[in-house]
């Protein structure tokens, strides 16, 4: 396959982008607004090109586990589910993270809490960026606003998930997994053969060679002074990524007298708000992280010597807010502005409460 | 005589397996666990599959069966070893795949993913160790404690009314379409572990022939969480256990093949 340019979802444009990095295997659940991603895996049948294993789980909390036992043998796997799937495989999310296994879990964002909704929300942030499940660690987090960057992330996920040896999350929502635009998808990669990946991989548990001691993939040891030793690896490792693997985009006005920081589709709607707001001669600059966790803390901390204020645009009660206000320390007031229950909120009202900033 | 004097190639009449190593066991005088590892080792060996053996090891007693067999192993969350399983052997089709888990694990928090992965015809091996108890934890009641069974948490004995009834996991395999090799196993005497050596052989080499899943169940003694001593906890098994849960072959496809 070559490079192409089509007219895709980006739920769709997920199944395209993993099958052509030579992605190896995906194992999913059915569930609203991201059943587009096994739907379109399925129609593909990579099974029968590149060989990729396409699999419908039993249950999200199989799906992760699947993912677990295949990306301990050094293959590229990926599951993809909504909010109430993705805090059944915090589990699975969890171990994967203890036992340095490298995965990418796509969460394409819907209303909470329980059951909720099935429209957009941006509420698991806090779930991501803090882990998710019991233990200390982090996942590397990768914030999409577009079709074109769900293509991409997957590609990148993988890499960032190999180099690290960690399970790397995609923080998608319902807008940017259903909403249709144009994508380029880049040509096929092959899929590295066993061989290559037990040369690359010497961790993997893929089959014991003569010339090694037999991998064991596993989280757990009793005796606590080595276990502490594991988690202080763990936690240089996460340092590594912090210094290594921030990413943002800053958009807008490069004279700001406010700013706001949004990621996925609030940024998307927040391009719209800076427009607006700058045909009413208020300058506003855009602050976007790419990665929620490693968090811009850098960045925003450097931009709050520049605006008198900072509000957060998320499609939740406030959750990045406290990340926002951490970094700005207290010098300039940072404001939320969200909708809940699904509700994506317009640019004006995001423009009204982005007013009220200025006002004394 | 010096030890090595005594071991001998010559006047060797037994020899351990070379894939189960030196490490000293954790399980307790009298437990199952250990002769059923020698059992893997010796079968991988036998198949000259070494190379291509991925174990998946569960949480109970038997989680660090990684410790003893030296092949490639993945631990797993309580339950979920099918499901790595599953996960592996679908990425790597060539390789001997099998789970090791007990009743809990498997029957209790795992009933699921053991259901599903053998009725999606998995080519993998459930090795699964019935002996009635959580043994790991300290004795409580598990899926398969008989109706009567005095346990940590069924202190007055396993009671319909309350605990629900003993789950013939094995029975339900058999009547999936899935499952190629479905049969229950034991340990205590020489003659039951030459037999149950040969069922999990068949088993392994069934699962490499894409027909299907297999799980080979072993009835097993848990002589401290049983409060019994090893030889009493023999005599439980073959006495009570056994009626409950009984021997040999529950399913054979490989017997419809023939006929």
């Amino acid at each position: 396959m070559e490079q192409e340019i089509l007219l895709l979802k980006g739920n769709e444009a997920v199944a395209h982008a993993a099958i052509r990095c030579g992605c190896d295997a995906y194992f999913g659940y059915p569930i609203t607004p991201q059943s587009e991603v096994l739907e379109t895996f399925a129609e593909l049948e990579p099974w029968k090109t590149t060989g990729m294993v396409v699999l419908q789980a039993e249950s999200e909390v199989a799906s992760v586990n699947m993912l677990y036992g295949a990306g301990g043998c050094g293959k590229k796997v990926m599951t993809s589910s909504a909010s109430v799937g993705i805090a059944l495989m915090q589990e699975g999310i969890s171990y994967m993270a203890g036992a340095e296994v490298p995965a990418l879990i796509i969460n394409v964002q819907r209303g909470g809490p329980g059951l909720g909704t099935i429209q957009p929300s941006q509420s698991d942030y806090n779930q991501a960026t803090r882990g998710g499940g019991n233990g200390d660690y982090e996942v590397i987090v990768l914030a999409p606003n577009s079709v074109q960057e769900m293509a991409d992330f997957v590609e990148l996920g993988f890499e960032l998930a190999f180099k690290y040896r960690t399970p790397v999350i995609m923080l998608s929502d319902g807008v940017i997994g259903q909403m249709m635009e144009k994508v380029t998808l880049k040509e096929q990669r092959p899929r590295l053969t066993n061989e290559e990946i037990a040369r690359k991989y010497p961790w993997a548990s893929i089959g014991r060679t003569p010339d090694r001691k037999p991998n064991v993939i596993t989280s757990l040891e009793l005796q606590p002074e080595i276990m502490e030793k594991h988690n202080l690896h763990l936690q240089a490792k996460y340092r590594e990524i912090s210094q290594n693997e921030v990413r943002y985009e800053m958009s807008g006005s490069e004279t700001p007298e406010l700013a706001i920081v949004a990621f996925g589709s609030a940024a998307r709607i927040s391009q719209k708000v800076v427009d607006l707001a700058k045909a009413e001669g208020i300058e506003v600059a855009l602050l976007r992280p790419i990665t929620l966790w490693p968090f811009p803390t850098e960045s925003i901390r450097e931009l709050a010597t520049k605006v008198k204020g900072i509000l957060t645009v998320e499609i939740n009660a406030g959750q990045m807010v406290f990340d926002v206000r951490y970094a700005v320390e207290g010098r300039i007031p940072v404001e939320h502005y969200g909708r809940l229950g699904g509700i994506v909120p317009s640019p004006d009202e995001i423009l009204c409460a982005l007013k009220k900033m200025l006002k004394p | 005589m010096t030890k090595e004097e005594i071991i001998q190639k010559g006047s060797l009449a037994y020899e351990k397996p070379s894939l189960l190593n030196n490490n000293t066991m954790h399980y307790c005088p009298g437990c199952s666990h250990g002769v059923i590892h020698k059992l893997i080792a010796e079968v991988i060996e036998e198949m000259g599959m070494a190379d291509k053996a991925i174990g998946v090891s569960p949480v109970g007693c038997g989680v660090f069966i990684y410790k003893y067999l030296d092949i490639d192993f993945q631990e797993a969350a309580h339950g979920r070893a099918p499901a790595l399983a599953t996960g592996i052997k679908r990425v790597l089709p060539d390789r001997l795949v099998f789970t090791y888990q007990g009743d809990g694990d498997a029957a209790g928090i795992g009933g699921n993913e053991t259901l599903h992965a053998l009725n999606r015809g998995e080519g993998i091996t459930i090795i699964f160790i019935n002996n009635a108890i959580y043994g790991m934890t300290g004795g409580q009641m598990s899926p398969m404690t008989l109706m009567g069974q005095v346990t940590a948490t069924s202190p007055y004995g396993r009671e319909a009314a309350i605990h629900g009834y003993p789950l013939k996991l094995a029975e339900i395999a058999a009547q999936l379409e899935g499952t190629a090799y479905v049969t229950r196993q034991s340990v205590e005497s020489v003659a039951a572990i030459r037999k149950a050596k040969l069922a999990l052989k068949k088993a392994f080499q069934i699962s490499m022939e894409e027909k299907g899943s297999c799980l080979v169940e072993f009835v097993g003694t848990c002589s401290s969480g049983w409060k019994m001593t090893p030889v009493d906890a023999n005599k439980w098994m073959s006495e009570q256990m056994f009626l409950y849960y009984p021997k040999g072959d529950l399913k054979d496809i490989t017997k419809k093949e023939k006929s």
